[in-house]
């Protein structure tokens, strides 16, 4: 039975999501890389959403919400046969056909997340083989271990709105591209400067507010857990966002733009796993947690990882949509204002099962990125040549160039 | 006749441009540019990662003055654009050969 408050949520949060990648995504990135580099950032988040979209139906929504085994869903709603005008998914009041669009949105932004660790030297043939065979071989399994009846879901993983799905999955592959594409020229003492920090953090505000329609939207109705939801996501950013600031202003006497909005992303993505298990606590509990974490990691993956994982995808969403998982088997206590355990869980068997899910997700993102990444080597190339590369791809790839002056 | 090239912090321009009407300098071009001298450019910091910018933005004006002038002009620019920082940029007099003011014909000094 179709629930309009509940359907009218949903709609709402599938533009809120959606919104985060067109422009949201686009723009923090966007802003993030060099001035003749701008374009190819903003192609690569869009076209990735328009492949990313015609996937969806055609297979990726099949393989992560259809039946299949543990593994993997299976292919009897590929192309979406047997969806009808007046389905309504189960245990839910909202219609299938608004079930799909929404989490297509997710399989939009999961993808073009991992843009950020490629930029500036990436060909763009190979960003659209690599992000189409990475949603269905990578994105929709994961999916449907957490969500759609998988190993992971029968094991009581808590995976509210994506840390393990969207966050660890992105992060992961993401190091795993930058592995085997190469750093950028002058990697890491000369490369440049973001070339619009403005841009970053109307890009970062979009996302913000788009994430409201990720983790609230991600309870599925309008109600109770949606509102929570919000409330911790809202905490969890701000939160993240000082701490970022405080650690910059104290380190090296200023408080900068582009590092608080890096922040807001790092609490962002910290508290998605768990917005719909933990309370107001949780929410600033977790945002502390991710802001910290993630600052160091950043450094940690540059300098001594020596990966140049060019807008840190590892580090914020990786790094964030872990810890977030992990600390949802704390923070989910009632004893800290979440919303308790399953029978016959405790925190501490919740703390193993969400080990385990991280873990496996890890090894299969980065396994099978890395066998993507070999297939796209051989059919779509991989690095553009070094005159592209100091050209700018806007001109090299695209033909066009961001700024006329 | 000098022809002079004042290199600038690109916040002194008002300054200057103010200077130079109060002592009878009617006209000036200004170039926005990029370059370093013993300031070296400076270091940007952007999550937590230091950049070194080389290149640093600048003003050029230039401006064409009767000999006699020369003196002051270059204490008036000198004066307005200073703020006492390394950066401050520099000014260069090139002797001038010849000017044509193109609507009129006149040449020289009256072409000024």
């Amino acid at each position: 039975m179709v629930d309009s408050g509940d359907t009218a949520w949903i709609l709402t949060s599938t533009a809120l999501v959606l919104f985060m990648t067109l422009p949201g995504l686009a723009l923090f990135y966007g802003g993030l890389v060099q001035a003749k580099n701008i374009l190819s950032v903003l192609m690569q988040c869009i076209a990735i959403a328009c492949l990313a979209s015609v996937l969806w139906v055609v297979a990726g929504y099949s393989l992560a919400f259809s039946g299949g085994n543990a593994l993997v869903g299976g292919l009897s709603k590929a192309f979406l046969a047997g969806v009808t005008r007046d389905g309504v998914v189960d245990g839910t009041g909202i219609p299938e056909t608004l079930f799909i669009m929404f989490q297509m949105t997710f399989a939009i932004i999961t993808p073009a997340l991992i843009i950020g660790a490629y930029v500036e030297r990436v060909k763009f043939s190979f960003v659209m083989l690599f992000s189409g065979l990475w949603l269905l071989v990578v994105y929709a399994p994961v999916t449907h271990w957490v969500w759609g009846g998988g190993w992971l879901a029968n094991l009581g993983v808590l995976d509210f709105a994506g840390g393990i799905v969207v966050h660890i999955t992105a992060g992961v592959s993401a190091a795993v591209v930058v592995w085997q594409l190469g750093a950028r020229q002058g990697f890491p003492d000369q490369v440049r400067p973001p070339h619009a920090p403005w841009m970053v953090m109307v890009g970062a505000a979009m996302l913000w507010v788009g994430w409201f329609g990720f983790n609230a939207g991600s309870a599925l109705a309008a109600g109770t857990d949606a509102s929570m939801a919000m409330l911790v996501t809202h905490l969890s950013a701000s939160a993240a966002s000082l701490v970022w600031m405080c650690i910059d202003w104290v380190k090296f006497g200023k408080p900068s733009l582009v590092g608080l909005v890096t922040g807001t992303i790092a609490g962002l993505a910290t508290i998605t796993p768990a917005s719909g298990f933990v309370g107001p606590a949780g929410g600033i509990g977790l945002g502390l947690a991710g802001g910290f974490l993630c600052y160091y990691a950043v450094d940690i993956v540059k300098s001594r990882f020596k990966l140049d994982d060019s807008l840190d995808v590892l580090a914020v969403h990786g790094v964030g949509g872990a810890t977030g998982t992990l600390l949802a088997a704390v923070f989910a206590s009632t004893a800290l204002g979440g919303v308790g355990f399953a029978d016959g869980m405790s925190m501490g068997s919740q703390f193993g099962v969400q080990v385990i899910g991280v873990v496996a997700t890890i090894v299969w993102a980065a396994v099978a990125s890395l066998l993507i990444v070999k297939v796209c080597q051989a059919v779509s190339g991989f690095r553009s040549s070094d005159e592209e590369i100091i050209e700018g791809l806007d001109f090299t790839s695209h033909g066009e160039k961001g700024y006329h002056f | 006749m000098k022809w002079i090239i004042a290199i600038i912090q690109p916040h002194r321009l008002d300054a200057v441009r103010d200077a130079l009407n109060e002592i009878g300098i009617a006209g000036l071009t200004v170039t926005e540019v990029r370059g370093y001298g013993r300031q070296k450019g400076q270091t940007e910091i952007y999550r937590g990662a230091e950049y070194q910018i080389s290149y640093l933005p600048k003003l050029k004006l230039e401006l064409a003055v009767d000999s006699k002038g020369v003196a002051k002009v270059v204490d008036t620019i000198c004066e307005s654009a200073g703020t006492g920082k390394i950066g401050d940029g520099k000014v260069f007099v090139l002797d001038l050969k010849s000017a044509v003011r193109i609507r009129t014909g006149e040449t020289g000094n009256d072409a000024l």
